[in-house]
This record gives C-alpha cells, sequence and structure tokens, in this order.
C-alpha cells in the first residue's frame, strides 16, 4: 500500500477544516482532462462533507503530455503568495481549455491579484521548485496517473466518480 | 525474473532504424529496464509518460531509462514523437522478444513483453526488480526507492 511521502505539512495548501478526521490529498495536472473532470466531483464532496473533510491540492504536471500544465501550476503557487491559491486553483479547472500564459494572467486579473507582483512572483525559481518538490513527493508516494488520491495518508486506488469517493471516504468520519 | 544480485545479461537492440544500444555502452551508469506491453496501448502510455517526465529525476540518480517492447523501430519512433517522449525505446522485434525472454519477462500467451523493471547498477549487476500485472501502472516508487537505497551503499 503506498504512503504519503512526506505527509501533508505547512508547504501544502489545506482547504476545509484543518483538525478533520478525513484528509483527501489530490495529486493532479491543471491540463489533465481526467482532473478537469474530478474538479467538480471534489467540490461536491466538500460540500457533503463539510467541516468532516480538508482537501490538499499537490501539482503533478505531465509537462510533455500537457505543454501548458506546468505554468499552471506555477501561477497556483504565485496566487498563493497573495493567498489566494484556491481561487486560482478554481479558475483555472474552470477553463482548463484555455491556459496559456495570457490567459493566466487574465484569470490571475479577474481574481483580483495585484498583476505587477504576480507577474514577478511567477518568475521566482521558488515557484518552479515548489511544483517540483510536489511532483517528485509524488512520484515517491506511488502516483502513476492523474488525478491521484490519497486518504488520510494511504493511497486510493478505487473509483473516484462522486458516489463511490463519496461513500469510502464516510467510513473515515468518526 | 532474473534474481538480484545476478549478471544483467547483455543485448544490443535497435531504438531508431540506423541506431542500435547496447547494455554494454551505458557501463558507469545505472540502467532502469521498462518492459512493457505495447506502444498506443492505454495503460503503458500513462507509464512512459510518467516515466517520461521524471528523467531529470532519474539523472540525479546516475541512471538512464530504456522502454523495451516488441514493437518495431517504426512504431517506436511514431509512439515517441507523439508523445514527446526524451529517452530511448528499444524494438525487442528481431527474433521477436528475444531481449525479454533473456530476463524472463516474456509472455508466450500474448506474445509481448511482461510490465516489469528491472534497476541494474553501475557494474551491471542486477539490484532490483518487480513485476507488475499487466494492466496496471507500476508507477515510479519502487524504482525511486531501489535507487535511494543503492545510493546508501
Amino acid at each position: 500500500m503506498s504512503k504519503l511521502k512526506p505527509p501533508v505539512n505547512n508547504t501544502d495548501h489545506v482547504q476545509g477544516n484543518i483538525g478533520a478526521a478525513i484528509e483527501l490529498v489530490e495529486y493532479g495536472d491543471y491540463q489533465c482532462p481526467h482532473c478537469g473532470h474530478a474538479y467538480p466531483i471534489i467540490k461536491n464532496i466538500q460540500k457533503n462533507l463539510g467541516s468532516k473533510l480538508k482537501f490538499i491540492f499537490r501539482n503533478f504536471p505531465l509537462a510533455e503530455a500537457h505543454p501548458n500544465a506546468t505554468n499552471a501550476a506555477v501561477a497556483a503557487e504565485a496566487a498563493a503568495l497573495q493567498g489566494k491559491f484556491w481561487e486560482m486553483h478554481d479558475i483555472i479547472f474552470e477553463n482548463q481549455e484555455h491556459l496559456g500564459d495570457n490567459h493566466l494572467i487574465k484569470y490571475a486579473a479577474r481574481i483580483g491579484l495585484d498583476i505587477e507582483k504576480f507577474k514577478a512572483d511567477f518568475e521566482t525559481p521558488a515557484m518552479m521548485e515548489k511544483v517540483e518538490n510536489d511532483f517528485e513527493s509524488g512520484v515517491t508516494s506511488g502516483v502513476n496517473g492523474t488525478p491521484s488520491f490519497f486518504i488520510n495518508g494511504t493511497k486510493y486506488n478505487g473509483s473516484w466518480e462522486e458516489d463511490d469517493l463519496l461513500h469510502y471516504l464516510e467510513a473515515f468520519k468518526k | 525474473m532474473l534474481q538480484i544480485g545476478t549478471q544483467a545479461p547483455g543485448f544490443s537492440l535497435n531504438t531508431t532504424p540506423d541506431q542500435k544500444i547496447a547494455l554494454s555502452q551505458l557501463k558507469g551508469k545505472r540502467v532502469i529496464l521498462a518492459f512493457y506491453p505495447a506502444d498506443w496501448s492505454p495503460v503503458c502510455g500513462d507509464q512512459m509518460a510518467l516515466y517520461n517526465e521524471m528523467l531529470k529525476i532519474f539523472h540525479k540518480h546516475n541512471a538512464e531509462l530504456l522502454g523495451i517492447s516488441v514493437d518495431s523501430n517504426w512504431c517506436h519512433m511514431a509512439f515517441s514523437k507523439d508523445r514527446n517522449l526524451h529517452f530511448p525505446l528499444l524494438a525487442d522485434f528481431e527474433p521477436k522478444g528475444a531481449v525479454a525472454k533473456l530476463y524472463d519477462v516474456y509472455d508466450d500467451n500474448e506474445g509481448q513483453c511482461k510490465r516489469a523493471l528491472y534497476v541494474i547498477d553501475e557494474a551491471g549487476v542486477i539490484r532490483w526488480n518487480y513485476l507488475s500485472p499487466v494492466g496496471i501502472n507500476p508507477g515510479a516508487d519502487g524504482i525511486l526507492e531501489a535507487l535511494d537505497e543503492m545510493n546508501k551503499k
């Protein structure tokens, strides 16, 4: 059974109740159509489980297959520096068909980022390093494609269609 | 599969119609052999796409990756181009599956390689092996763990 390495820590983006009993980690690629399919499913599951669930997103761009995936990931990390990681994460998935750099800047503006700061942060090596570190943690943890999910630290290999994943997660509800 | 600790059998296979790669050329480097059933099939595609993104990580460990299937050179070239692969795919094509048989990972019923991994050290000794269920992309955590283990010695 593959384990999440390293465990969720303070370099991660966490959405929901930090103390929740259920921890769902996604390794995702912003340009991957399967991840796009998973996006609304996760939203619904978050709504459904409320404070019982925390959700963490780690970057796993398959750059050769998806040429815009890495820059999209870097853009979300840059947005995080202005406290808007999840806003960027969402708007990117909601506009998955259009992820050129000019689009990313447009989305940054739409969610209210300071554009000059965003552009500067986007270029800093630290952002790319964060994305690469996520990727490396993914392969070390046994990620073999996207999206890959870890539930309370263990890789989940079942179906992630909404009913199946929700049903599985509910068992962890204390 | 061949035992850990044994010498990896030598081979030389085409990677393009006019270029061969011999295992002996890679002495001094670690070699990851990824035997897989077929170009274009969904799982193999995902597996090779994943490894393609990991070349930098493999290189940090002084390791070169070779993909091996019974597909021909021309098929490999088209597949490689389509997926932007940046590592060699070797054609175990004539005699069919000879190298896979040498490494005990040939599937006689299907007439293709099994989905199997070997990690070979700088001296050509097998240090890790893994046979994956044919329909499952084995990922790379096992390879990375093996390379990490080798770094400790």
